[in-house]
């Protein structure tokens, strides 16, 4: 039958452009222009913005969002969302830093501590996605109150000071043609390629996609899709409390008050990088990208003297744009 | 039955009885599938074909009877049993992960990695090597995909119903299930999928292919398995019975004893 032979996609008049898992091209491209549009924005705005120090600025504020997006893109590529990553970094933080000075533990180990609490929670939020089914939206709103309850509880609401110096190392700096970089940015970047990596060149990557476009198509093809999210679950845990460790870095104490504009930063961060909200669709480094837009926007705003609760503002008009062009190409592609 | 005179029998199963609370789905079913053959299973709503193909490809565990794949007394506690031990299923909603590419598709639970180092350590997978497979895959059945690296979304739903197929034939050691494979699809398209099927059994396998379209079970089947009441009602010979006779079967309206001798198959 001729029928059989027939050429495929390549040659349908009516087919769709390139999409995304073409590569990188299409699904960055978005959230670069709007990177280069909003740069070129605030550097008419304010005389300080384009220098390599206010460069460097950003790049740190970045750091902790970056990392958090990361996490923050595990699992919304499996197609759930997590509304605890900005509390549960916020809890890492004062559990990291209260072992380290109230316990008197040695640095590394309440690092090791606090990042273990975070993928603890992560555990929690795997745990209940999978084994009883729970809508991730809602599990992830309760362990955020949890985690935030806990931080203030934990913390008495008082920050917590006098860091032993091993804990603030990744907020040292580093002079590249005379402007400084911080080493938590060494390390976001670094944490980017490993996650970049692992999502495009492993088959443990490629089953987080899979898992995203189709849950019980993939469970039917043999893969563990339950452990594929715990894990997922996990590892976005973890890196909540490497951020937590670039936050208390980057400031130099325990915050109990930290992630609060997180949350919303780092989910908008995914969504202007490209990654669908209805899971299986995206590349990890569009959410540098958009954590980059962000960070730009925010400060961009502060230089301009405008005031932080603007910035909220314009973060929620950024993620409500980012999720409509989502679902609009969406559609389109239907 | 005188399975001197006939091919292999490659899977089996006596007496499955499966109950969901008060409903008796599978209430002492048999099932024969021989090698090389096509197999259709037909019945009516609630006739227990869908139990029994659960059974058979591992997505139900049956309260009770015995299934034999090659003679050997199998149970699949999971799909991922029954594929292991060489079932391959192809579902009726199309796409496995349509934002993926075929060859991404295709090699889905059984990505190859990179040989050396790279492979062991790194964990890297050789995508190259797994888009040249599929394009020997794809063009050993005839499959006229050109581009293995587009997502399988670009495709249209026969090409996607035939990546399926192909990824099935490919994987399976004994057995492909294919449910209602035809039934997202339009006529040319319905057509492609029927010829890649014929194709597979062509290769050796023995093919299960439960449809509610007749045309498309006269075109290919050879023999009809008729579930019927939780049983199997009968197995017909599609050269021996018209299509009208057999409906009139599978709905009770005719019954297996009164139809003529050699309409049964063998």
């Amino acid at each position: 039958m001729s029928a059989a032979t027939t050429d495929a996609g390549a040659s349908k008049p009516n087919a769709p452009g390139p999409r995304w898992p073409a590569g990188l091209s299409v699904a960055v491209l978005g959230p670069v222009i709007a990177l280069v549009l909003a740069c070129t924005f605030f550097a008419t705005q304010s005389d300080h913005f384009l220098s390599g120090g206010n460069f460097s600025l950003i790049l740190q504020q970045v750091a902790v969002v970056g990392v958090i997006a990361i996490g923050q893109t595990l699992v919304i590529l499996t197609g759930g969302i997590d509304l605890s990553c900005g509390m549960l970094m916020a809890l890492g933080g004062i559990v990291m830093t209260r072992f380290a000075t109230t316990l008197g533990m040695p640095p590394v180990l309440a690092i090791g501590c606090g990042i273990g609490v975070t993928a603890l929670f992560g555990l929690v939020n795997g745990l209940l996605v999978t084994r009883i089914r729970l809508p991730s939206f809602i599990v992830t709103l309760g362990t955020m109150n949890i985690a935030f309850a806990a931080t203030q509880l934990y913390s008495g609401a008082q920050t917590v000071t006098d860091l032993p110096p091993l804990m603030t190392a990744l907020g040292d700096t580093f002079s590249v043609g005379g402007t400084q970089f911080a080493w938590g940015t060494v390390a976001m970047l670094a944490l980017y390629a490993v996650a970049w990596y692992v999502l495009r060149e492993t088959a443990a990557g490629r089953h987080v996609y899979a898992v995203g476009n189709n849950a019980e198509a993939t469970r039917l093809v043999g893969i563990p899709t339950q452990r594929v999210l715990l894990v997922v679950y996990v590892v976005a845990g973890a890196l909540y409390g490497v951020a937590s460790l670039l936050s208390v870095a980057r400031t130099g104490v325990g915050d109990p008050n930290a992630g609060q504009t997180d949350n919303l930063d780092a989910i908008t961060a995914v969504v202007l990088g490209g990654t669908s909200l209805f899971g299986g669709r995206g590349v990890v480094v569009g959410s540098l990208v958009g954590a980059l837009v962000v960070g730009v926007f925010r400060n961009g705003l502060t230089l301009m003297g405008v005031s932080s609760i603007y910035q909220v503002l314009v973060t929620g008009v950024l993620v409500i744009l980012a999720v409509t062009a989502d679902q609009l190409s969406r559609r389109g592609a239907r | 039955m005188n399975a001197t005179a006939q091919p292999r029998v490659v899977m089996q199963a006596t007496a499955l009885v499966k109950r969901y609370g008060q409903v008796t789905a599978l209430d002492g079913s048999d099932f024969e599938l021989r090698a090389g053959e096509i197999l259709a299973v037909i019945g009516d709503n609630g006739a227990g074909k869908s139990s029994l193909i659960k059974a058979l490809s591992g997505a139900t565990t049956p309260d009770s009877g015995e299934i034999r794949l090659d003679g050997v007394v199998t149970k699949f506690r999971s799909p991922i049993e029954a594929r292991r031990a060489g079932i391959e299923t192809v579902y009726q909603d199309l796409a496995v992960a349509p934002a993926m590419t075929i060859a991404e598709n295709l090699f889905l639970g059984r990505e190859m990695r990179r040989p050396g180092w790279r492979g062991s350590v790194l964990r890297q997978l050789d995508k190259r090597r797994m888009i040249e497979e599929s394009v020997a895959r794809l063009a050993e059945l005839k499959v006229g995909i050109r581009s293995m690296s587009q997502a399988l979304e670009t495709l249209s739903g026969g090409q996607r119903q035939c990546v399926a197929v192909a990824r099935a034939a490919a994987f399976a050691k004994h057995v492909v299930i294919m449910d209602e494979p035809t039934a997202a699809l339009g006529v040319k398209e319905g057509g492609m999928v029927l010829e890649l099927i014929r194709r597979v059994r062509d290769r050796g396998l023995a093919v299960v292919l439960i449809s509610h379209n007749m045309p498309h079970v006269f075109e290919v089947a050879d023999r009809i398995h008729v579930a019927r009441l939780g049983k199997r009602g009968c197995v017909l010979d599609p050269k021996k019975i018209g299509m009208s006779d057999t409906v009139a079967v599978m709905t009770g309206a005719l019954r297996p004893e009164d139809l003529p001798r050699d309409a049964l198959a063998h």
